[in-house]
């Protein structure tokens, strides 16, 4: 696998309370794509990603992010850091005791210094493109589920970070919504060049979007390639686990590519 | 033979458990004051560095404050009336009635007004701070403020412990004027003990230094239930049960903090010493 990395994991432990979830991953994230980790419930993919965004920190192994270990970071380099970093967690994460627009402009007013009325602009045309504008004033346990994780990609879209995190941005959504969201992740990977890392249990999803699928399975990477090849590159199991979605990589990948050429 | 040694295996477990769960309730303690100091000292520090956001400030003082004075009221209200019921009816028995007010307002301004007002703010307001702060917890709002680079103590925290600084001491003040306003109904108009005397004597007994004392006691009881509840609500674990085993916690040890407190600061104010 080629290409420009920009966070290479090496050999990343984590355990909790004396149980290893993570026994030593080792994956490329590849800069301006979109990265897929799918793998089953409970195999560490959301704490693979609390550590990558050095949420928490690794109890072994190299984060290399630009070439520079993160895994240990601390003080103020932690903080310009995860400045570099958006996350939009696997359920929302909205600050509950602040209304839609209020969230999403949060990061702007933490950390740029638009006026008033650019951070309007910027927040309601987020809320535009992903269809919830409506809801700008209401707070998020006003909100079904599937609109509170719209708020949330828009809330970590907002400051155009270089790499966003997506734990299942699209578990839970309406198909339409779904491919809304997958849009909008390819679409802000390619306009701003941004990385992207989805976690997905949606298959038709995960072949739609993905330039990488790495496989993660039990705190082991099982496989790291492209989609085209995953079906020849992994397990049986692991081929029964992507099989049982119903969906063949192929014919999905056939559409999304006839899909992005009718593009302007 | 096998019988004995089954049995000397079973005290020795039972032994070893016995003696880890009293170690553990001895350090217990210990660890936890630990957690509180590093909580304190991080927000404390926070407080001075930027960015200053005094929305939040305002918004905890509100909560804290404004939002206890109704419940302080009321119970300062009960406090008076009930003192002013025994202490008439008893002194009388002694011919010592007149001296009623003293005894309350003292009573009120050193340590009925602080403790009783910091265990309503608790109950009220702290049970509310370590609901809040746990189900941002475990709904990752928490780790959403770091991955945006926001300091969460400093956001969170800092705030909640100036409010309990700053409103616990007026609260104080209001639940004392309240009380004696209490007291004063209930022996002047339902015990015909005479207003004048009743108000010279408050006014002569009651000292400044008094007043002083009881209103530091309510500070240093405002930031320990705040931080308490603080405490308990950002370390939460385990879902929504775990968000209503720390507000618990909160009330629990913030009452047992205030009494704590209570018998440490009175007696270094009475130059005592400890024990
Ligand atoms: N903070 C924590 N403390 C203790 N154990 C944890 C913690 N976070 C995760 N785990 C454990 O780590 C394991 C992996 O969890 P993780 O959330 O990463 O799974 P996942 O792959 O994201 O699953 P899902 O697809 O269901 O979201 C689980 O067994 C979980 O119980
Ligand atoms: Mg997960």
């Amino acid at each position: 696998m080629k290409g420009d990395v920009i966070v290479e994991v090496r050999g990343v432990t984590k355990s909790y309370g004396g149980r290893a979830v993570l026994h030593g991953v080792d994956f490329d994230v590849l800069r301006g794509k979109t990265n897929v980790i799918i793998g089953p419930s409970g195999s560490g993919k959301s704490v693979m990603m609390r550590q990558l965004i050095r949420l928490e920190e690794p109890d072994g192994g190299q984060i290399l992010f630009d070439g520079v270990d993160i895994a240990h970071a601390k003080g103020k380099a932690l903080s310009a850091l995860r400045r570099r970093f958006g996350m939009v967690f696997q359920h929302s994460a909205l600050f509950d005791f602040m209304n839609v627009f209020d969230n999403v402009a949060f990061p702007l007013r933490e950390h740029t210094k638009l006026s008033r009325a650019e951070i309007r602009d910027r927040v309601f045309h987020r809320l535009e493109t992903l269809g919830i504008a409506d809801a700008a004033y209401k707070m998020p346990p006003e909100l079904s589920g599937g609109m509170q994780r719209r708020v949330a990609v828009a809330r970590a879209l907002v400051l155009e970070t270089e790499l966003v995190v997506y734990d299942e941005p699209t578990t839970g959504l309406d198909p339409l919504t779904t491919r809304t969201v997958d849009e909008l992740i390819l679409e802000a990977g390619e306009r701003f060049g941004l990385t992207s890392v989805v976690i997905s249990h949606d298959m038709a999803s995960v072949f739609r979007i993905a330039d990488t699928v790495t496989v993660l399975h039990f705190g082991h990477v099982i496989a790291s390639t492209t989609p085209d090849r995953i079906m020849d590159e992994v397990t049986d199991e692991v081929r029964e686990f992507i099989l049982a979605s119903g969906v063949s990589p192929t014919s999905v990948m056939r559409g999304r590519a006839s899909s992005r050429d009718e593009g302007p | 033979m096998a019988e004995a040694e089954r049995t000397s295996t079973q005290i020795r477990t039972w032994l070893t458990s016995v003696l880890t769960e009293a170690a553990r309730l001895v350090l217990t303690p210990f660890a936890e004051i630990g957690t509180l100091y590093k909580m304190l000292v991080s927000a404390v520090f926070a407080i001075f560095r930027p960015p200053f956001r005094v929305g939040n400030y305002v918004a905890a003082i509100e909560f804290v404050g404004i939002g206890s004075i109704f419940i302080v009221s009321l119970t300062g209200f009960f406090t008076g009336a009930v003192l002013g019921l025994q202490l008439v009816e008893n002194f009388r028995k002694v011919g010592l009635e007149n001296q009623t007010s003293a005894v309350v307002g003292f009573g009120l301004a050193r340590e009925l007004g602080p403790v009783f007002t910091a265990l309503m703010v608790s109950s009220r307001a702290g049970s509310a701070m370590a609901a809040q702060l746990g189900s941002m917890r475990v709904s990752s709002q928490i780790d959403a403020l770091k991955t945006m680079a926001v300091h969460p103590i400093q956001y969170l925290v800092s705030p909640r412990l100036v409010a309990g600084l700053v409103t616990v001491p007026i609260l104080t003040a209001i639940f004392n004027v309240v009380a004696v306003f209490g007291a004063w109904l209930v022996s002047v108009k339902m015990l015909a003990l005479d207003s004048g005397i009743f108000l010279d004597n408050l006014k002569q007994q009651l000292q400044p230094e008094d007043i002083t004392h009881g209103l530091v006691k309510a500070s240093v009881f405002g930031v320990a239930v705040c931080l308490i509840a603080c405490r308990q609500g950002y370390h939460t674990s385990g879902g929504a049960e775990g968000v209503g085993r720390a507000t618990n916690r909160a009330v629990v040890h913030s009452a047992i903090a205030i009494l704590a407190l209570d018998y440490v600061l009175t007696a270094l104010s009475l130059g005592q010493g400890l024990f």
